[in-house]
């Protein structure tokens, strides 16, 4: 192997690189914890730069399009290296770093600090362009996910949405789960969000596995992406499998009733299908954790749906809001809504593999289900008088 | 043990002809197919001995009572229609397993019969669970030739397993299968220059090693392992990963088209793209192996490190033919961050110095 030692370090999962775009700091977190998580990963960063990137002798190969990529990265380091010392300057005082050192050594440290990300995104498109990385069986790329996909949401989910979490102690941080949760907004950019505060708010940064339905994996591109975060088809046997394989599962049993309902009905939970979701969790003896969702209803208020189009279209519904169709794309922008999520607490299923067939019980377990999302949605919304707070 | 295969006339149903005859627990293997085999193929029969008796379908029942088989292994099933066209694949496929199959039925002597069938038999669609089981049936009737007819016979092993309980029967449900010897539509297609892709998919693909795949026939001949198995190799390869890994590009080519290209590919002779492998570019496909792990006691090398042998093995990164090659990319990915290094150091040093002089 004549890697980088570096890239092969991060190949092989170890280091802290493969959670480095995601800043600790949650909504409702205090800040004092997570500026000194910060700091010691920059330091154990640093030290980590201690070791030699690259073997010597091997720079004979230079293209023109590594060295001008080089050139660029490098002055944007400097500048971000330079800015970042001038702060620290001013707090100070014009006094020498905190621990005595002389401020060189701080500053080498930014910078290397810079550069460490520079390799690693390259290791990243390395690997990306040589097909090194690994897809589980339903196609998730938890790679692509966290480089990719969650640091896009977070941006979204931060200062977007201001999604504020509640609960996430219910989380497991190991084993399966079964979140159900309610479902709005028109396109379910409330799955997407849930799965952002899944990852961020457990302690183990789980990857939330979404049940989606067929229209999904019907069309190109989208079909892709779902299967790449980790989506499958919600079917018994798809869920079954991830749940026996400890992963948590997110699943949305009012499907497209839900996520496309009039806005006059909102907050208002829809049937809940067959509640396939119920006999999945008890055969396999996995709690199930109500999610209630506020803020998604308010992104795309739905006051109409063109049927006829939507049958051309072969879509459940073609939605007409104050802003679409009618501006066009600026119409496909979300309204600013405020966001709450809440997570209750876990129904236990264990031990109640036999009650799986029972027609009753399944749907006595969904309604209790539906009864806890519908009481917190209440409680939520008494919590957010103004939408767009 | 004497055994029968059928299909010797192609690559699966000769090598395991030969590996069978070189097995110490089998005593005499003959072989059935319509046409006799190529020249190296029936060399390499000749010199383990393989018996080649040649006929059309209906014959299987006068080369069986000949051969005194006690085991059929059932290779004469083909993907790809050759010569003949498609009448002449389901003549083979169908008219075939018929004919083989009501010859063991009346037969005293067989007791074991393993059938080569294969993945295609759960079809590929957006409506499918992301994982197939053994158990899990196609939830829409595939488009593919190939795939209709693995399903038929499939269907006639069951009837026959149902009328004589007392015959041990497998089904062998093989995935696509790789290897530098391998030679089928997907390893060609894994070998063009550019490869055409769907635009907007991405399926998830599994292989088996050509090696493993015999290894597991061998296995299911000469021990008992009654039941229908996957045999692919764990993990999962998408479509890009894949031909990345290959050191090739690929070339989306919107849906509509895809039609017009495979008739293109059939007219240009580069191949032969049956429904089946478009829904497969299109929909991909994946098995769970436990079953087979667990019976047979042995793990084929996974789908990941199948295919990189099929590229090793066939020279897929010879610089004349790859056109990303791991080795370029990894040597630009060197020169940058050495190149970085280095101006990050011309550059922090001279700042690190103003600073201190500042302070002083």
């Amino acid at each position: 192997m004549t890697r980088p030692r570096k890239a092969a370090a991060a190949a092989a999962g170890d280091g802290p690189t493969v959670r480095r775009g995601r800043p600790a700091a949650t909504t409702h977190r205090p800040s004092g914890t997570d500026s000194t998580d910060g700091a010691n990963g920059r330091r154990s960063r640093a030290a980590a730069t201690a070791v030699p990137t690259v073997a010597a002798g091997q720079e004979a190969e230079a293209t023109e399009n590594g060295a001008t990529r080089a050139e660029s990265g490098v002055t944007a380091a400097k500048s971000g290296a330079r800015a970042r010392t001038e702060g620290a300057t001013r707090t100070n005082g014009g006094r020498p770093g905190p621990a005595g050192q002389p401020p060189g050594v701080d500053d080498a440290a930014e910078a290397d600090d810079w550069q460490e990300r520079v390799a690693d995104l390259l290791a990243f498109l390395r690997r990306r362009l040589t097909g090194r990385y690994e897809v589980d069986e339903f196609g998730f790329d938890p790679e692509l996910t966290d480089t990719v996909f969650y640091p896009l949401l977070r941006l979204l989910y931060r200062h977007y949405f201001r999604v504020e979490v509640i609960g996430a102690h219910h989380l497991p941080t190991h084993g399966p789960a079964l979140l159900v949760a309610n479902h709005s907004g028109t396109i379910p950019v409330d799955a997407l969000m849930l799965s952002v505060a899944v990852h961020d708010e457990t302690a183990t940064h789980r990857h939330m596995r979404l049940l989606g339905a067929d229209l999904v994996f019907r069309i190109p591109v989208l079909s892709e992406l779902a299967r790449k975060s980790g989506s499958t088809l919600a079917c018994n046997p798809d869920a079954e499998r991830l749940l026996n394989a400890g992963e948590v599962v997110g699943v949305f049993p009012e499907g497209f009733k839900g996520v496309g309902k009039h806005y006059r009905d909102r907050y208002k939970l829809q049937r809940f299908g067959r509640g396939g979701f119920v006999s999945a969790a008890l055969r396999t003896g996995t709690p199930i954790v109500p999610v209630s969702i506020v803020g998604a209803e308010e992104i795309y208020p739905i006051i109409g749906s063109i049927t006829p189009l939507a049958k051309v279209l072969g879509l459940p519904y073609f939605p007409v809001t104050p802003l679409f169709p009618w501006f066009g794309p600026l119409g496909m922008v979300p309204l600013p809504s405020k966001w709450l999520i809440e997570f209750s607490a876990p129904i236990p299923t264990v031990g109640r593999a036999e009650d799986a067939d029972d027609p009753v019980v399944v749907f006595n377990v969904a309604d209790q289900v539906r009864e806890t999302i519908q009481q917190t949605l209440y409680a939520l919304l008494e919590r957010r008088p103004d939408p767009f707070s | 043990m004497r055994v029968l295969v059928t299909g010797v006339g192609r690559y699966l149903g000769a090598h395991l002809a030969a590996r069978l005859a070189a097995h110490p627990r089998v005593e005499r293997v003959s072989g059935f197919d319509s046409a006799a085999p190529p020249s190296p193929l029936r060399e390499m029969l000749d010199e383990h001995r393989v018996a080649v008796l040649t006929g059309e379908a209906r014959d299987v029942a006068v080369a069986l009572a000949r051969s005194g088989a006690d085991t059929v292994a059932h290779m004469g099933i083909i993907s790809t229609p050759g010569a003949g066209g498609r009448a002449a694949m389901k003549e083979q496929n169908i008219i075939g397993t018929m004919q083989l199959l009501a010859a063991c039925q009346v037969s005293s002597q067989v007791h074991k019969v393993v059938v080569r069938s294969s993945t295609a038999a759960y079809g590929a669609s957006f409506r499918d669970p992301g994982v197939f089981t053994e158990t899990t049936p196609p939830s829409l009737a595939p488009r593919g030739g190939f795939a209709k007819d693995v399903i038929e016979i499939e269907g006639y092993v069951r009837g026959f397993a149902r009328r004589r309980p007392d015959v041990i029967t497998t089904v062998m449900r093989l995935a696509p299968m790789v290897g530098p010897q391998a030679e089928t539509t997907l390893t060609r297609y894994f070998s063009l220059p550019v490869v055409p892709t769907v635009l907007g998919r991405d399926p998830r693909l599994q292989f088996i090693h050509l090696d493993d795949a015999l290894e597991l026939l061998v296995r299911a001949v000469v021990e008992n392992h009654p039941g229908t198995y996957n045999v692919a190799g764990e993990g999962v390869l998408v479509l890009s990963q894949a031909i990345r890994r290959a050191g090739r590009i690929a070339v989306p080519i919107v849906e509509p088209g895809l039609g017009a290209l495979a008739a293109l590919v059939r007219a240009l002779r580069l191949g032969e793209f049956s429904h089946d492998q478009l829904d497969l570019l299109v929909h991909g496909r994946v098995v769970d192996t436990r079953a087979l792990v667990e019976e047979f006691g042995v793990r084929p090398r996974s789908t990941a490190e199948a295919f990189d042998d099929f590229v090793r093995g066939r020279g897929l990164h010879r610089p004349a033919f790859a056109a990303l090659r791991p080795e370029t990319v990894e040597a630009v990915e060197r020169t940058t961050v050495e190149g970085i290094r280095r101006l990050g150091e011309c550059v922090s040093r001279p700042a690190g110095q103003s600073r201190a002089e500042v302070t002083r």
